[in-house]
């Protein structure tokens, strides 16, 4: 794997306001009722003295992608030689054996014709060194992508300067989703 | 207090609320598989000690049934497929790393391996049915000749069996994502599991007193060792890790499958046969010879069932979704609607 | 990922070709999203009044996605949750396909017949003349909101109609727009002109930015909070902003102005006030002075229950940064009856920072001089909307809808007629359903001009379905705003089923009523075109780049010690209001308790969520799938103590009996205990509206004390109670 993208997400600007999700949702033309990514609220303390963070979530492009691991016939694969995920609808038998095995449930869409269909990091803009939609639509421009393996992305820099956290590290998939705290 | 929610509305089928992808088709062909497997490996143990005058049912005629069971199995896991024209790509590709792709290919095997039985045990089993099998050239030959390589065939079939019982527990205790099946112990349960359903089988089916008596005893000890794997599962469990922790809650008292697991399964399923197989040996009564064997079956049953269904609700992470469902389905009704 | 990146990747995956080609096939044989031909043309949102452009973009000849237009100030090339949706207003099934004209069926009851638009524009004009001569055209008002509404201006003011208003006024800035008058001589304007990106303190009085979405407010907030400016937020409940802000100050409901006037005693007691500032520009001072010397924070915190020592640690913080201090005006302003005050005080508390007019304060807007298409004088009207409220509201500068709506109703009622152009009144002005009905039986003509088949659709004569902003020309865009510029909305789409450009329409009707000689033209697109070229641009160019931005004429900000004329009677910032003394107003802000909670009622609490704008897109099928209902907010202590599980649907009653529909709770520490919470635009009645109908609560029915502002006549919405009913028939979603 020589490259390595990184999404960075700034839950200190993150308003919750699901805007990525619209994005992704008309960028990509995700079936009706179906999502890639989603917001999540999270609360902690009691009345009055809280903590709110706001989260967008999607796949993490696991570094060790147990759906890509545990798929028995190849459909999931990284992308190229980088760790983007993605799913090749005609290979994927839908036997769903990735969903299962998603630690982040990220594996979200049962496509309706059968295949699985997922987060791609917009590799179909990435190849064109856009950013993902959902990135290049946050308002509040909280979301940053990038490549970690080049130590003078912004995605490096942030990681290098700003504490930052993944989901459930205890999973051992190395997910390249990072959240700035 | 923590109040983590999706603020998006999210309502994937078969994943939220909980994960939901496999259902009865999985149960019954992880459940049949191992029935396969327990078959196959009798027939196998009782042509290698040459039981086929004492235990003909088991060394002769069982055989058959391998197929049969499996291919039924086999259906109910084609059900399940979504995209199943593409059923194909199992065997478009080996992938080392997928317990599912190595299944497919052993599956591959076991069908030879169970008509070569099947061959080997015709004359004695079906003298009729062989008869007219017999009529297509050739099939005399293939006959002969799997009947003079028995013992071979038995010896090879064993490990092939044995990888497809410890397999359809393996495929579930590959998924790290799932607390409830992330241990080693689940392939040898279902192993065990398969081969007491399996000689359950046979003490239904046998005619002979002493083939059945044979079988029951294998039972018995086959429940035992069960028994034994299950306490260590949890135990396992328990032992584990935080999510393990909450798994294990389901079986607790309070827990959701507390009642199907503790009384469905491990006392409909064990104890209880367990005890009745006993008193059978003992008295021998023809109603407890019927009970104890069916019991087990589907106690076998039971197992995959609530396994398949437990490990799904066991996850590393929950949300609660701010929205209703009930909400969110009326997008699908206004889509099929015809304007546009 | 920016260029340098590009090329690293792109000899990366140079590189990448040694590796199998499993990797390689990729997703290659899917298309991909924008393999195919694409196409883009510019917009204006029409989403929510901020006005953001950018283009619509579609493949293959289908609508694919709606995308900021980089160079535009509104939008910095981002739309908003709302805007990125904003392909749903288009594809929206339920959309008003035909003009409808209400008749009596043969069951006698009364329906909606689909007619030509022939009939139905004869209709209209016919009963418009009749109307004209019977009682006069000044009888005819119109109640609107959006962009669109400028065409049938135009038509209204040939007709020689006076009154003209929109929900925008009493039902949200009006107060802030009249205060900041009184005290400056300018409003703050849409899009407010506050210097967010400056500021090194930023104060919010409700305001819950992040939840409200207006684009440029939630940039420039966040850019703030991104160069460390401290956040003071000041709001009953735990909104987005608060959980970013350095300082959450969990005001009881209804206290601010209390609050406000002991920062003002502090700012002054410690002489930490812009004391330059106000010589310079300001009079009334002393007076103020004089007035705050009674509010010390002591005072202040037994009203507002916030802490002496948090109000004067968050005054010197504000004095710290000032004045790159921003105390927000807010914009939906009418809460307690008393906003005209509040604001004045928000007002003030900046002057004595000496934010207005400096960096990270007030910025001074400029906008594009665009010449009006030439057109003959409008004649005069014989009255003025004063005339529906006499005396009432001194200070409106424009007519009340609330009072417009009273004056409608009874035989001899003021009005006669309306045209009622994007605004869903029934869920938009408080505790309005009975007034609309009894106006509904007294007027003669009701003409509602709507994309979709809305509550207020219902009371209407005459329906014309008008296609969305994806399928029309509008007026440009030429905000006052921090550069002149000037951005096109254009057809990106065939209108829809059967529905027209309101352009087309006021044309036609402007036909019918002998007023063609305002309509000179045959395609709007013509005006526009005329317009662009007197200032150095064209249609031809603008449907090109979308928006085009113009250099500054005037300096963003005071220049140090500059002498200002301030366009009030004294020509100065008016801290004391000789224009409220006179009227017989409070010429200093005064605190006034708000009424007492009831015991087991509560707060009703409203706003915004991120995902809708008020009523309008709760049926939009992208953002329904956002966000398809509205949860009612309550403290754990108060489920608790009502047995009330998370999830779990509630009926509301207010304190005159009203009853909501039913809505699911949500059970959050977010909300003190004191108040319930709800997004407002849900809980539809209209069936036609297939997605949205009948999920969750409307805030509006249960406002039905609402809090009338005697300086400007605003609607307050906040002085309502609520209590629960459990809803026996459902079972808890998710306990
Ligand atoms: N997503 C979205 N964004 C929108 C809109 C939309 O429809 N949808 N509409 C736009 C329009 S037109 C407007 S006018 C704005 C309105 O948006 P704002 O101007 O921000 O509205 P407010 O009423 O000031 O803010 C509501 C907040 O006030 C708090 N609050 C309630 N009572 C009190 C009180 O007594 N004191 C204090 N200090 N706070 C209180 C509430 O808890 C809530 O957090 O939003 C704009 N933005
Ligand atoms: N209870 C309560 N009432 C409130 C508020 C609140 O928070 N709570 N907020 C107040 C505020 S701040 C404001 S600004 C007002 C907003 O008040 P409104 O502007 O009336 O709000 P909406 O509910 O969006 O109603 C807009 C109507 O315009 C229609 N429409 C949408 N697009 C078009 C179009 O392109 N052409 C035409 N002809 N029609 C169109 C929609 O279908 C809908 O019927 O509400 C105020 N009233
Ligand atoms: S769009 Fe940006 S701010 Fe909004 S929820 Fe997504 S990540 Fe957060
Ligand atoms: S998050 Fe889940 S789906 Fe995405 S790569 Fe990791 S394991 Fe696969
Ligand atoms: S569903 Fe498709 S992608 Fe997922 S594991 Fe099965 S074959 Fe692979
Ligand atoms: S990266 Fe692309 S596919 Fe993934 S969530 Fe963002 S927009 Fe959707
Ligand atoms: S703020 Fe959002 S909805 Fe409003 S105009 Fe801009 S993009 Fe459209
Ligand atoms: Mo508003």
């Amino acid at each position: 794997m020589t490259i390595k993208y990184a999404m960075v997400i700034d839950t200190l600007t993150c308003i919750g306001c699901g805007d990525c999700v619209v994005a992704c949702k008309t960028e990509n033309k995700t079936p009706v009722g179906l999502n890639r990514d989603w917001v999540v609220e999270a609360t902690r303390g009691t009345w009055p003295d809280l903590r709110t963070e706001f989260r967008s979530e999607r796949c993490n492009h696991c570094s060790n992608a147990t759906c890509v691991t545990l798929c028995p016939t190849g459909a999931s694969h990284y992308w190229r030689d980088s760790n983007i995920v993605l799913v090749e609808a005609n290979k994927c038998t839908g036997c769903k054996a990735c969903i299962a095995a998603c630690p982040y449930d990220a594996r979200l869409i049962m496509h309706p014709d059968g295949y699985i269909d997922k987060c791609t990091f917009c590799h179909h803009r990435v190849e064109k060194g856009l950013d993902p939609a959902c990135v290049s639509t946050c308002p509040t421009q909280c979301m940053y992508f990038g490549i970690l393996n080049d130590p003078g992305s912004k995605v490096s820099q942030l990681l290098r300067t700003r504490n930052y956290k993944v989901l459930m590290k205890e999973t051992g998939n190395e997910p390249n989703v990072y959240y700035l705290t | 207090m923590l109040e983590e929610i999706l603020i998006t509305a999210r309502h994937n089928p078969k994943v939220d609320p909980i994960l939901g992808i496999w259902t009865w088709e999985i149960s019954v062909y992880l459940f049949l598989g191992g029935l396969t497997a327990g078959i196959i490996i009798f027939v196998a143990l009782m042509n290698l000690l040459e039981k086929n005058d004492s235990h003909s049912f088991s060394a002769n005629r069982l055989a058959l049934w391998a197929p049969v069971v499996l291919s039924v199995g086999m259906t109910t896991l084609f059900l399940d497929l979504e995209h199943k024209l593409y059923v194909f790509r199992f065997y478009t590709t080996l992938e080392p790393t997928s317990p599912m792709s190595w299944g497919a290919w052993v599956l591959m095997i076991i069908y030879p391996v169970s008509l070569l039985q099947i061959f080997s045990t015709f004359r004695k089993g079906y003298p009729m049915l062989s008869g007219f099998f017999e009529r297509i050239p050739f099939a005399s030959m293939l006959v002969d000749l799997s009947e003079r390589n028995i013992k071979v065939i038995s010896w090879i079939a064993i490990p092939s069996a044995v990888a497809l019982g410890i397999y359809t527990g393996v495929l579930l205790s590959a998924f790290n994502a799932r607390p409830f099946w992330n241990t080693g112990l689940l392939g040898p349960l279902f192993l065990v599991s398969g081969m007491s359903t399996a000689a359950a089988f046979i003490v239904l089916f046998a005619k002979d007193h002493s083939e059945k008596r044979t079988f029951t005893r294998f039972d018995l000890g086959l429940i035992a060792v069960e028994i034994v794997l299950i306490m260590l599962w949890l135990i396992n469990l328990a032992t584990g890790s935080e999510q393990q922790l909450q798994a294990l809650e389901y079986l607790t008292q309070g827990g959701g499958y507390a009642v199907a697991f503790w009384g469905g399964f491990f006392l409909l399923g064990l104890l209880v046969p367990l005890f009745v197989e006993f008193i059978d040996l003992l008295h021998g009564n023809r109603t407890l010879a019927i009970l104890g064997p069916v019991l087990v079956l589907l106690g076998g049953y039971t197992l995959r069932h609530i396994t398949i269904n437990l490990g799904q609700e066991t996850t590393w992470q929950e949300y609660d979704s701010s929205y209703s469902v009930e909400a969110l389905e009326r997008v699908n009704k206004y889509y099929d609607s015809g304007l546009n | 990922m920016d260029r340098r990146e590009f090329i690293k990747v792109s000899s990366l995956t140079a590189a990448a070709v040694a590796v199998p080609s499993i990797f390689l096939t990729g997703c290659s044989q899917q298309t991909r999203p924008g393999d195919g031909k694409v196409s883009a043309t510019p917009t204006v949102c029409d989403i929510c009044f901020w006005k953001c452009a950018g283009h619509v973009y579609s493949e293959n000849g289908n609508p694919w996605k709606v995308v900021g237009n980089p160079q535009d100030l509104h939008s910095n090339g981002r739309f908003c949750t709302r805007g990125t949706g904003g392909l749903g207003a288009y594809l929206d099934k339920d959309r008003l396909k035909k003009p409808l004209l209400r008749t009596v069926g043969k069951n006698g009851r009364q329906t909606f017949r689909e007619v030509s638009w022939d009939e139905a524009l004869d209709v209209i004009a016919q009963r418009m003349q009749q109307i004209a001569d019977e009682h006069g055209a000044d009888r005819f008002a119109m109640l609107s909101h959006g962009a669109g509404a400028s065409h049938f201006k135009n038509l209204l003011k040939g007709y020689g109609a006076a009154t003209f208003t929109a929900p925008s006024y009493a039902q949200c800035r009006g107060p802030r727009e009249v205060a900041f008058n009184l005290t400056y001589g300018e409003g703050v304007g849409s899009p407010d002109r506050t210097d967010m990106e400056h500021s090194r303190c930023i104060v919010l009085i409700g305001s819950h930015i992040g939840e409200n979405l207006h684009n440029g407010q939630v940039q420039t907030l966040t850019r703030a909070l991104e160069n460390g400016a401290s956040l003071i937020t000041v709001d009953p409940r735990f909104s987005v902003p608060a959980s970013k802000s350095k300082h959450w100050l969990p005001i009881r409901p209804g206290t601010d102005i209390a609050l406000l006037l002991a920062w003002m005693n502090v700012l002054i007691e410690e002489d930490l006030f812009d004391r330059d500032y106000i010589e310079q520009y300001a009079t009334g001072f002393d007076e103020l002075a004089q007035h705050v010397q009674q509010f010390p924070p002591e005072w202040a915190y037994l009203q507002t229950g916030l802490k002496p020592s948090l109000i004067r640690e968050t005054a010197r913080e504000m004095a710290k940064n000032a004045p790159a201090t921003l105390v927000h005006p807010g914009r939906h302003t009418t809460w307690y009856g008393d906003d005209t005050q509040r604001e004045r005080a928000i007002a003030i508390l900046n002057a004595l920072l000496g934010s207005w007019g400096r960096p990270g304060g007030f910025y001074m807007q400029d906008k594009v001089k665009l010449p009006k298409y030439p057109l003959p004088d409008y004649p005069k009207p014989k009255s003025t909307f004063k005339a529906a409220h006499g005396s009432d509201y001194p200070f409106a500068s424009q007519a009340v809808s609330n009072a417009v709506i009273d004056a409608s109703i009874g035989e001899d009622a003021h009005y006669k007629g309306w045209l009622v152009y994007g605004t869903n009144l029934p869920m938009t002005v408080p505790g309005i359903r009975n007034k609309l009905k009894q106006a509904a039986d007294a007027l003669d003509l009701i003409v509602v001009i709507d994309t979709m088949p809305a509550e207020i659709t219902g009371y209407a004569d005459v329906i014309l379905p008008e296609c969305t902003y994806l399928e029309r020309y509008d007026d440009l865009r030429n905000a006052a705003e921090r550069k002149p510029s000037l951005a096109l909305r254009m057809p990106a789409f065939e209108p829809k089923y059967d529905s027209k450009p309101g352009w087309w329409m006021a044309k036609q009707l402007g036909e019918r009523l002998g007023l063609q000689k305002y309509f000179p033209w045959k395609d709007y697109s013509e005006v526009l075109d005329w317009q662009l070229k007197k200032v150095g641009s064209s249609l031809e160019e603008m449907q090109k780049v979308g928006v085009k931005n113009f250099p500054r004429k005037r300096p963003m900000y005071f220049q140090a010690g500059e002498a200002r004329h301030f366009k009030t009677p004294s020509g100065k910032i008016e801290i004391y209001s000789q224009r409220l003394a006179e009227q017989g107003f409070d010429p200093l802000p005064n605190y006034t308790p708000p009424a007492a909670r009831p015991e087991n009622y509560y707060h009703l609490n409203y706003g915004r969520m991120p995902a809708h704008t008020f009523s309008r897109t709760t049926n939009n099928p992208l953002l329904f799938q956002l966000a398809p209902e509205n949860a009612l907010w309550v403290n754990p202590q108060v489920a608790k103590q009502w047995g009330l599980v998370n999830g779990e649907p509630v009926q509301l009653q207010n304190q005159d009996g009203v009853v909501s529909n039913p809505i699911r709770l949500r059970v959050t520490e977010r909300i003190g205990p004191d108040s319930v919470f709800m997004a407002h635009g849900f809980g539809h009645r209209s069936k036609r509206m297939r997605l949205t109908h009948g999920l969750g609560a409307d805030d509006s029915d249960l406002m039905t004390n609402v809090l009338i502002d005697p300086i400007m006549g605003a609607t307050g919405m906040r002085g309502n109670f609520v209590t629960f009913i459990k809803v026996e028939t459902e079972h808890p979603v998710h306990a």
